[in-house]
């Protein structure tokens, strides 16, 4: 009789804390930043370039302006999804994107770059995710805007489309740079046209 | 003009739903007729506004009325008509819309087909529905709203569907997917009905039997269609990335899967009453649990719906209501439900006992992955993914037994089967699937332990399901007279596990002997790609009809023999200036070649990508089997039967209660 109470009673117990839980898991919404390093600069690391093992990438070779620091990997289904769309901002936008390949193959992810298009102006090979860990990073993709002084000043988790770029990332480049971005003059179109010749 | 009548119509339903929840529980309670006719006619009605405002949306999608918020973010004036009318569902808001139009449908169905069940359950039944409705409804008017319009300043032009979304995958995997999904209510109102009644003898089960299986011949489609398009449009040559939102509608399936084998084994023998009854409450559960996972933003996904704070608590708060209630009322009521254990221990009861129990775990192994980002935050503050090993191993490990029991559980017999003679007719079916395997891995380019295994437990459930045959058929006096023996809902056992074995089959082979391979290449050169040679003959840019295209063309040879011709695009789409990748593939039954155009390079040539996958489209074939197996069982002479019975309930003007005749 016992047991059969436990069996029944059961499922709602479990099904309560899961819920709790859930409650307070949207609290923190995953996609606001949290993170400790706002306003700190981008931790020390010591890595090589992915497309040049040989050469090794510190803080010193990050860019001196203002830039986006965009952690992804091959691996991660998101990370397909958001592709297209750095490929069109970095077209558009004169904001350098450097990429951090987090925990990855390096093979898969020239291919990737290959095959899609490549919108960083360097990648960072993480492959066992030091920089990864340093930055706080708990999935990919994850976006840092980065200001002129090398200091983090947003995070963003999750992908980047238009709606987020407008919403989310602009306004902040644009604060923190204290003018609007300009757009690049020059069309996608004809950007593209010259690579097809 | 239409939006507000749109919203209109959506409100009204809205009315209707509270109505119908309210008014069914109290016409059930009182045996009242006339709100017992009311539940059915409102449940009707309900679904005919939300067709109605739904049409109203599309309406306005093919009018290009940039003056709704929810057009002008995910059309175009130059989206085809066809894309336009996809496009309803393409976002949030209208495949929350689109949910709703199918929940209500299903309750419609309910209340269309079910003369001859008896009218308080029946209408128990759509009052559970009802409640299911006034939640779902109130989320799309109060938080996701797809009429709201952007005034004063209409923007001219939309801001297009995303092009990955502009394909035939998306105009039907949505639609089948959520028919699956809302389906699983069905088997869900029906138990908490039962509950409430405080009487669930088989016939329960029975009739909620069909409706489960239906539900699941959708799921299995829908998440076929998702795996496919998700191989062609991405470009990637991957077909499933165990993403969370790819989770969530697989774990429904996994549950409904373990459900319609318990339900066979309530109905027919009335074992696992309770057991089966949490199920039916669990496999609904985990839908809604799926619904909010994807649109409330508590995980990352490929998925990414629009989110916002507001809408997932308000779907926790109704997940918390609706699933909160239903165990609870488990919780009194299950003492009451009886069931029958006499069986053996060797037996099919034991059988399916074991497929619950392993599905059930793979389920929660599935639903733990999926959760462990939340938490491991919760326990040690950051956060990631375990990511698709952890997944493939565990549903490895938890399929190899479900795999080995399967040709053996759909022989033995119910109640008591002695052991040893059963057992021994395997020996050879099991040493030939071996021999097989070991023969089939090898041609397929060497032994890799765990496609050796994967590809003997596939062939190992073929061998079971001709082993059925072969035996029932040598029965009787003739080979095709013993056929016609096997009914039908034994034959869609049959073709589903045929099914599970063909995908099995094809999730093996295509992962461990898939080759993949990058090479640069000059228009008019040819190279040697393993042991093909692919020439790059012609390349084009032509203009779509809102998109620009830069195809490449490319005629693939083996030993001097042309086999196909392939035109892979890179297209550029004109409103959202996004460049996608079209790959082009020559689909066969043992190999898919696939090529992708990458990058222009510097020198004038081209990056492409080619593609080798062997068998990869048995893993869409073998669902294409499972949903014509679920089709088989449904179609069983059984619930035809029903449909005389209920003729002659009509003509004796009484309300017959369900015969025993199996």
């Amino acid at each position: 009789m016992n047991k059969k109470l436990v069996l029944a009673v059961a499922p709602i117990v479990t099904f309560i804390i899961l819920v709790i839980f859930f409650w307070f898991a949207l609290e923190k919404d995953p996609k606001k930043l949290n993170s400790n390093l706002i306003d700190k600069p981008v931790p020390d690391f010591k890595l090589s370039a992915l497309q040049n093992p040989e050469r090794v990438y510190t803080t010193d070779s990050l860019p001196d302006e203002l830039f986006l620091l965009n952690v992804w990997g091959t691996w991660c289904g998101p990370c397909h999804i958001e592709h297209p769309y750095l490929m069109k901002f970095s077209q558009k936008y004169p904001v350098p994107i450097v990429g951090v390949n987090y925990k990855d193959k390096a093979r898969d992810a020239l291919e990737f770059l290959e095959q899609k298009g490549n919108p960083y102006s360097m990648v960072i090979a993480d492959v066992d995710g030091q920089l990864g860990i340093d930055l706080g990073v708990y999935g990919a993709p994850e976006t840092f805007v980065v200001d002129s002084d090398g200091k983090v000043r947003f995070r963003y988790v999750g992908v980047i489309d238009d709606r987020v770029w407008n919403s989310k990332i602009l306004p902040v480049i644009e604060q923190v740079q204290g003018y609007p971005l300009e757009q690049v003059q020059k069309e996608v179109a004809e950007n593209d046209s010259e690579g097809m010749k | 003009m239409i939006p507000e009548l749109g919203n209109f119509l959506l409100i009204m339903a809205f009315i209707n739903a509270i109505f119908l929840g309210v008014l069914s529980f109290i016409g059930a309670h009182y045996q009242h007729n006339g709100l017992m006719l009311f539940s059915k006619r409102a449940s009707i009605s309900i679904f005919v506004l939300i067709l109605a405002s739904f049409v109203c949306l599309t309406t306005s999608f093919i009018n290009n009325d940039f003056s709704v918020a929810y057009v002008a973010n995910h059309s175009n004036t130059q989206l085809p008509i066809h894309y336009r009318i996809s496009a309803v569902w393409g976002a949030h808001e209208g495949s929350l819309l689109l949910w709703v139009l199918i929940l209500t449908g299903w309750m419609a169905a309910v209340a269309i087909f079910s003369k001859s069940l008896p009218k308080p359950l029946i209408t128990r039944v759509l009052g559970v529905m009802g409640f299911i409705a006034i939640g779902f409804i109130a989320f799309t008017l109060f938080t996701s709203n797809p009429f709201e319009r952007v005034l004063p300043f209409i923007p001219i032009d939309g801001s297009d569907l995303n092009p990955l979304l502009q394909d035939f995958g998306l105009i039907v995997h949505p639609p089948m997917l959520y028919m699956g999904y809302v389906g699983f209510s069905v088997v869900f109102a029906f138990a908490i009905a039962g509950l409430l009644q405080g009487d669930l003898d088989h016939h329960w089960a029975r009739w909620s039997r069909p409706w489960t299986t239906v539900a699941w011949i959708f799921m299995s489609l829908g998440i076929a269609l998702g795996s496919w398009w998700a191989y062609y449009e991405l470009g990637w040559g991957g077909w499933w990335f165990w993403d969370p939102v790819e989770n969530a509608s697989f774990m429904p399936w996994l549950a409904g899967t373990a459900l319609i084998h318990s339900l066979a084994a309530t109905e027919k023998r009335g074992v696992f009453k309770s057991w089966t009854v949490l199920l039916a409450i669990l496999t609904f559960s985990l839908s809604l649990l799926g619904t909010f996972l994807v649109r409330s933003g508590v995980l990352t996904s490929v998925h990414s719906f629009a989110n916002d704070p507001v809408r997932g608590r308000f779907i926790l708060v109704f997940l918390g209501i609706v699933v909160g209630a239903s165990l609870l009322i488990y919780a009194i009521q299950s003492s009451k439900i009886r069931s029958k254990a006499n069986f053996g221990l060797f037996s099919r009861e034991t059988a399916l006992l074991f497929n619950n129990a392993l599905l059930a775990v793979v389920t929660f192994m599935v639903l733990l992955g999926t959760l462990h980002p939340l938490i491991q935050e919760a326990f040690t503050g950051d956060k990631s993914s375990v990511g698709p090993p952890y997944f493939n191993l565990m549903f490895s490990i938890f399929m190899i037994p479900i795999l080995i029991l399967m040709p053996i559980g759909q022989q033995i017999n119910w109640k008591q089967e002695s052991m040893k003679p059963m057992l021994t007719k395997y020996w050879l079916w099991a040493i030939s699937s071996i021999i097989i395997a070991l023969a089939v891995v090898i041609i397929m380019g060497g032994i890799e332990p765990m496609a050796f295994v994967g590809t003997t437990l596939g062939l190992w459930v073929l061998a079971g399901c001709a082993k059925y045959v072969l035996a029932q058929a040598s029965k009787s006096t003739s080979f095709t007279v013993g056929l016609k023996k096997i009914s039908r809902s034994y034959w869609g056992m049959l073709v589903a596990h045929l099914g599970v074995a063909v995908t099995v089959l094809g999730v093996v082979l295509t992962s461990y002997y898939s080759i993949e391979e990058n090479i640069k290449i000059h228009q008019g050169e040819t190279v040697q790609v393993e042991d093909v040679d692919v020439e790059f003959y012609d390349f084009k840019n032509t203009e779509g009809p809102n998109y620009i295209s830069s195809a490449g063309s490319f005629r693939i040879y083996s030993e001097g023999e042309l086999i196909t011709d392939l035109h892979p695009e890179k297209r550029k789409y004109n409103a959202s200036k996004m460049v996608m990748t079209e790959a082009d593939i020559d689909a066969g039954l043992f190999r898919d070649i696939y090529v992708v155009m990458g990058e222009p390079l510097d020198d004038g040539a081209w990056a492409i990508s080619v593609y080798y996958k062997p068998f990869v489209r048995w893993i869409w074939l073998g669902s294409i089997f499972m949903a014509l197996g679920g089709l088989l069982a449904v179609s069983d002479k059984r619930y035809r039967q029903r449909r005389r019975e209920r003729k002659q309930a009509k003509s004796e003007a009484t309300s017959v209660e369900e015969g025993q005749g199996e």
